[in-house]
């Protein structure tokens, strides 16, 4: 069973199509990529994986469970991180923490607050208000928070916008640890493509809400007879033919 | 061990109640109005009733319990609907229904912030009526309890369908969470009864279930006797109040899903 099954998604604002009949798949601990420009469909199409969004049409199946019908079996094995969603300033970050241990039912939320605390040095911050933190900080409470249940699937949108390169490189290497020893699967949305190269098993790249190519980086740096995948997005964003496509 | 959906409305509630504790003119301003309006119309009632005599006092008890009363309405509705704004200003919206929270489950959570809101702001103030006006609200009996139980009932409903209109408007209709109750007060018989109102504007204001309420309670003050077709009428207004306002809720939700309003609600 894949971890995450798209069929044909869809989403339509009135003559405006944000995702225009994608389909793909995820195996369980696989990383895959969303690359694309601003507007491609890369956010639509998460917050339709998450729910928050009814597609126009198309299927979604996450671990199994259909999202039109049974969404909330699946979210309760997701979990989700974003610098553009907030946690609440005035909480303390243990005191967020707790909140989502609740809502995600969490058995012995306390112990797992202290593992993540360990795990991505927040032991410091636990009682400092989230609305004090420096945007680094911040990340690592929101990736803290977004790994309370131990998801199975793991939606990231952007983790690492605005983040100094070392912070980057430590919630990149976090992230790659977790993975390997949790066996979960994570989509990434990101404009960083050394990051996407770094996680990602697999990359779709979305262009005016549709998958324009697909592979694993390597397949993708062959294709476009590039070094890396910025010059691949750069050759994607400005209609710049492949290497098969050019000989 | 607490059951899930249990857990998930505490967790809900919980995060409001840790906001309350990190922030003290949070909680005063719950209790400000209430007292605020207390003293005003403590006042007026001791004044009048120093003046006018026994029929003033009688009359200054009505409107000292109306006011009272009426304050149970107000802030439930405002507890309810700050309550999810709180949420809308914190940018949290995002998190919150996107965990395994249902709907119903935060309407909960809402309503259980309300009811706690609302006491943290209504109890000081009958305390303070007895205090400085010997003013005893629970002179009516038991019966108070289904007076607040109804008018927290009402609350909830008008709350529910502020909720729903943020929704579909989002953050521009934050401002009904302040004023929409306001408007229904010259309907709700909450000072005087539903017979001094234009013969046209009756059947409205007997369409309001606190009107039955606030007759129930000045005929408990005046002669003792408890008014049981009025609080029959109360409540069967109030489910039909909550029903109607689930139902709207229920919509504009998955309106604001298949529009995408959840993601820029706050804009």
């Amino acid at each position: 069973m894949q971890a995450i099954f798209v069929t044909s998604l869809t989403k339509r604002y009135g003559e405006t199509l944000a995702v225009d009949d994608i389909s793909f798949e995820a195996p369980r601990g696989a990383t895959i990529g969303l690359l694309g420009g601003n507007g491609a469909g890369k956010t639509t199409t998460i917050a339709m994986l998450l729910g928050l969004l009814v597609p126009s049409s198309g299927e979604i199946r996450m671990l199994g469970h259909d999202m039109r019908t049974d969404r909330f079996a699946a979210l309760a094995r997701m979990n989700f991180s974003s610098p553009y969603v907030a946690l609440p300033h005035r909480l303390t970050v243990a005191e967020n923490l707790r909140v989502y241990g609740h809502l995600y039912n969490v058995r012995n939320a306390e112990r797992r607050i202290e593992e993540l605390a360990a795990e991505l040095d927040l032991g410091a911050l636990l009682h400092r208000p989230a609305g004090d933190l420096s945007a680094g900080q911040k990340t690592r409470v929101a990736l803290a928070k977004s790994l309370i249940n131990r998801p199975d699937v793991l939606l990231l949108d952007e983790p690492t916008a605005s983040l100094d390169p070392d912070t980057g490189d430590l919630v990149r290497s976090w992230l790659e640890r977790y993975q390997a020893e949790s066996g979960c699967t994570i989509l990434l949305a990101s404009h960083n493509m050394a990051e996407v190269e770094r996680l990602c098993s697999d990359v779709l790249v979305l262009k005016r809400g549709r998958i324009v190519d697909r592979g694993t980086p390597g397949e993708l740096l062959e294709r476009y007879g590039q070094d890396n995948l910025e010059e691949v997005f750069l050759d994607i964003a400005r209609d710049r033919a492949t290497k098969e496509h050019a000989t | 061990m607490m059951q899930a959906s249990t857990r998930r409305i505490w967790g809900l509630m919980y995060r409001h109640i840790a906001l309350y504790r990190n922030s003290w003119p949070r909680l005063v301003e719950l209790a400000y109005w209430p007292i605020l309006q207390m003293c005003i119309w403590g006042f007026t009632a001791s004044f009048l009733a120093s003046r006018q005599g026994s029929p003033a006092a009688l009359a200054g008890g009505a409107l000292l319990g109306g006011v009272l009363l009426w304050e149970v309405s107000l802030r439930s509705q405002m507890g309810m609907s700050i309550t999810f704004l709180e949420e809308i200003w914190s940018r949290n919206l995002g998190h919150v229904f996107v965990s395994p929270l249902r709907p119903m489950e935060l309407v909960a959570a809402l309503i259980g912030m309300s009811a706690l809101r609302m006491l943290a702001g209504v109890i000081p103030a009958i305390l303070l009526a007895w205090a400085l006006y010997a003013f005893n609200l629970f002179s009516v009996g038991p019966i108070l309890v289904l007076y607040f139980v109804n008018l927290m009932m009402m609350g909830w409903a008008v709350a529910l369908a502020v909720v729903s209109l943020i929704l579909r408007h989002g953050a521009g209709a934050e401002a009904l969470a302040w004023s929409v109750l306001f408007g229904l007060t010259p309907i709700s018989a909450v000072f005087y009864p539903v017979s001094v109102l234009p013969a046209w504007l009756q059947p409205v204001a007997r369409a309001v279930p606190a009107s039955h309420v606030f007759e129930g309670m000045r005929a408990a003050l005046a002669t003792g006797i408890i008014a049981w077709h009025e609080m029959g009428w109360a409540v069967g207004l109030n489910v039909i109040w909550l029903l109607g306002a689930a139902w709207l809720f229920a919509a504009q939700f998955h309106a604001a899903r298949t529009r995408g309003a959840l993601l820029s609600i706050g804009e």
